[in-house]
């Protein structure tokens, strides 16, 4: 019998409604799993008896065949997510200790469908980061390798608590959040799946702010029908939300044929960097005869603004960080350092000194300077204004595409440590971003491996509110590039 | 666009961000280098453009004027570095 740790979530559905094994069983695989691959470092907090009361919860349930969707899951829960009684620190030292007094929509969701949590997983630091090297708890290092080599790769970021841990079988399933790229990306870097939905999917409700017109929370599983299924559990209005968007949520796992007749599929020319990975590029190419072998047609697209959108959100989103982190300030939670007789200005500046991480403090100075009086109107109205052109680039393509085929990330998962240029880290998401700042869904399905044996992602992109379309399209890669590659047990 | 150590300072102030002596200088080189980098944006034309305020077109749903949460006093204090009486406590504020 396959390992209980190995089985994705819809296998896992199905082994307990067969009563092949209990619910019990299946926490306790993973309780175990988790405690044992400590040194990954990805989850920063183990919460086996939430996990537990879920799984005697589903158990006395499936006895009485009236389980939830999700009855008896357990996942793991990006820290970006609040959950009630279990700290949330956003992987920032200014949340150390905080302990949630209510519960994130999303993760509420979850938890009434019947799944359990395994824990927080550790992330960059208020997801500002594209290696979770950002972390104030330490990086969280990759269950891959390269081959021949035993240098700690990075599992991307910032989900990269939740990437490696579905990578190296800790969980079926984990919550991500996506601001420029940080469910698609760590994804491809671990061989995973991960599909960030349209802008107001899933509420914000209890995450964590970063970017507050460009954060959005996903499903990060080891295949795309995982991701749909927890991503009909994550979705749906929320009036708490004031940007959650009021539509009805289909069951995408059950749309799922990877029969593509009659869909168009874009590919935007403008993504084929000059010096581009040889591999992915050519990986990239067996993706559009994947998609036409489906029954797809595909047609060459322009975006023409796309070398515009990394830098217009890099002044977005730390702008956004700028006003949205001003709430940490030593006076209702979090971190307070005041000094001796100071004053109150004197404890804002060095509470906050001392509780941010670098990236951070460097991401919330950039946007200060970029709101600031003079500057307002030449960085942040202009970048606002190219991020419509971006929107308008997309629009102009849907008039002649149903979904657009990309690369996930511009190479394979790196070494720690090796990419300390904050510009260099930047471009990682390269890909990622103009669909972040158009508000699409978009995913990234593993397709293949680089030459060193390191996973490969290629991402699909779709019109607001077409996740199916994605979804589909996905599925239809996920079969033809038959991705099995594991991580080979180390740890 | 160069940043200089007197602006870097400026602007961590209102950030409420104290930095130490020795952050300032490759803080400066850092922004100027980022700042640099995104005014590649003035090449694009945006005449005409509007920018963007919502991604997604959406309109809101109005709800009743009705008080429907309160009475958490607790809940919201629970996390205070310092509470006293039922309010944070902060340094004085005033001689």
């Amino acid at each position: 019998m396959t390992a209980l740790t190995d089985l994705t979530l819809a296998g896992m559905q199905a082994g307990l409604r067969a009563k092949s094994f209990s619910a019990t069983e299946l926490a306790n695989a993973h309780i175990e799993a988790v405690a044992a691959a400590r040194s990954l470092n990805a989850f920063l907090v183990e919460t086996p008896d939430h996990a537990l009361a879920a799984a005697a919860a589903a158990d006395a349930a499936l006895g009485k065949d009236e389980a939830l969707p999700l009855a008896g899951i357990p996942l793991g829960i990006k820290d970006l997510f609040a959950t009630k009684g279990v700290e949330t620190t956003a992987g920032s030292a200014i949340l150390k200790g905080f302990i949630p007094e209510y519960e994130s929509t999303v993760t509420a969701r979850l938890f009434a469908a019947g799944a359990g949590m395994l824990g927080k997983l550790n992330m960059d630091q208020f997801a500002m980061g594209s290696s979770n090297e950002t972390s104030a708890f330490g990086n969280v290092i990759s269950p891959w390798r390269a081959a021949g080599s035993n240098r700690p790769l990075v599992p991307g970021g910032s989900s990269g608590g939740s990437s490696a841990a579905v990578s190296a079988r800790l969980c079926a399933g984990a919550t991500g959040t996506d601001t420029g790229g940080s469910i698609r990306q760590p994804a491809a870097f671990t061989g995973i799946a991960g599909i960030k939905p349209t802008y107001g999917r899933c509420s914000r409700w209890g995450v964590v702010a970063f970017a507050s017109s460009l954060d959005q929370a996903g499903p990060m599983a080891r295949d795309v029908r995982d991701c749909a299924i927890l991503l009909t559990a994550m979705s749906g209005y929320d009036p708490k939300d004031s940007t959650s968007i009021d539509a009805p949520v289909p069951d995408w796992a059950a749309a799922l044929t990877g029969d593509l007749r009659g869909m168009r599929v874009g590919i935007p020319k403008e993504y084929r960097l000059d010096g581009m990975d040889a591999t992915i590029a050519a990986l990239w190419d067996r993706g559009v005869e994947w998609l036409k072998a489906a029954g797809a047609t595909v047609v060459d697209v322009s975006l023409p603004h796309t070398k515009y959108a990394l830098p217009a959100y890099y002044i977005i989103a730390p702008a956004e960080a700028s006003s949205n982190l001003a709430r940490y300030d030593g006076v209702r939670f979090g971190l307070r350092v005041a000094p001796l007789g100071g004053s109150l200005a004197d404890m804002y500046e060095a509470t906050r000194a001392a509780g941010f991480g670098p990236e951070v403090k460097r991401r919330i100075i950039i946007g200060t300077y970029v709101l600031s009086a003079g500057y307002y109107d030449a960085y942040y109205t202009q970048a606002q204004r190219v991020r419509t052109l971006i929107a308008q680039d997309f629009a102009k393509a849907w008039e002649v595409c149903d979904v657009l085929l990309t690369p996930t990330a511009p190479s394979a998962a790196f070494a720690s440590g090796d990419k300390v240029d904050p510009l260099e880290m930047y471009l990682n998401d390269v890909f990622t971003v103009p669909s972040s700042l158009a508000g699409l869904p978009a995913m990234s399905v593993p397709a293949g491996l680089s030459d060193t044996g390191l996973p490969l992602g290629l991402q699909i992109i779709g019109k607001p509110l077409d996740e199916a379309a994605v979804l589909n399209a996905g599925y239809a890669i996920e079969r033809a590039a038959g991705f099995t590659a594991s991580p080979e047990r180390w740890w | 666009m160069s940043v200089d150590a007197a602006t870097v300072v400026r602007i961590a102030h209102l950030a409420r961000i104290s930095l130490a002596e020795a952050e300032v200088a490759p803080l400066a080189a850092e922004l100027s280098a980022i700042l640099g980098w995104v005014e590649q944006l003035g090449e694009v034309d945006t005449a005409g453009v509007a920018p963007m305020t919502a991604v997604m077109p959406i309109t809101r749903a109005w709800r009743d004027d009705a008080i429907t949460d309160g009475g958490v006093q607790k809940a919201v204090l629970a996390n205070a570095p310092q509470a006293e009486f039922g309010f944070f406590a902060v340094p004085k504020v005033i001689d």
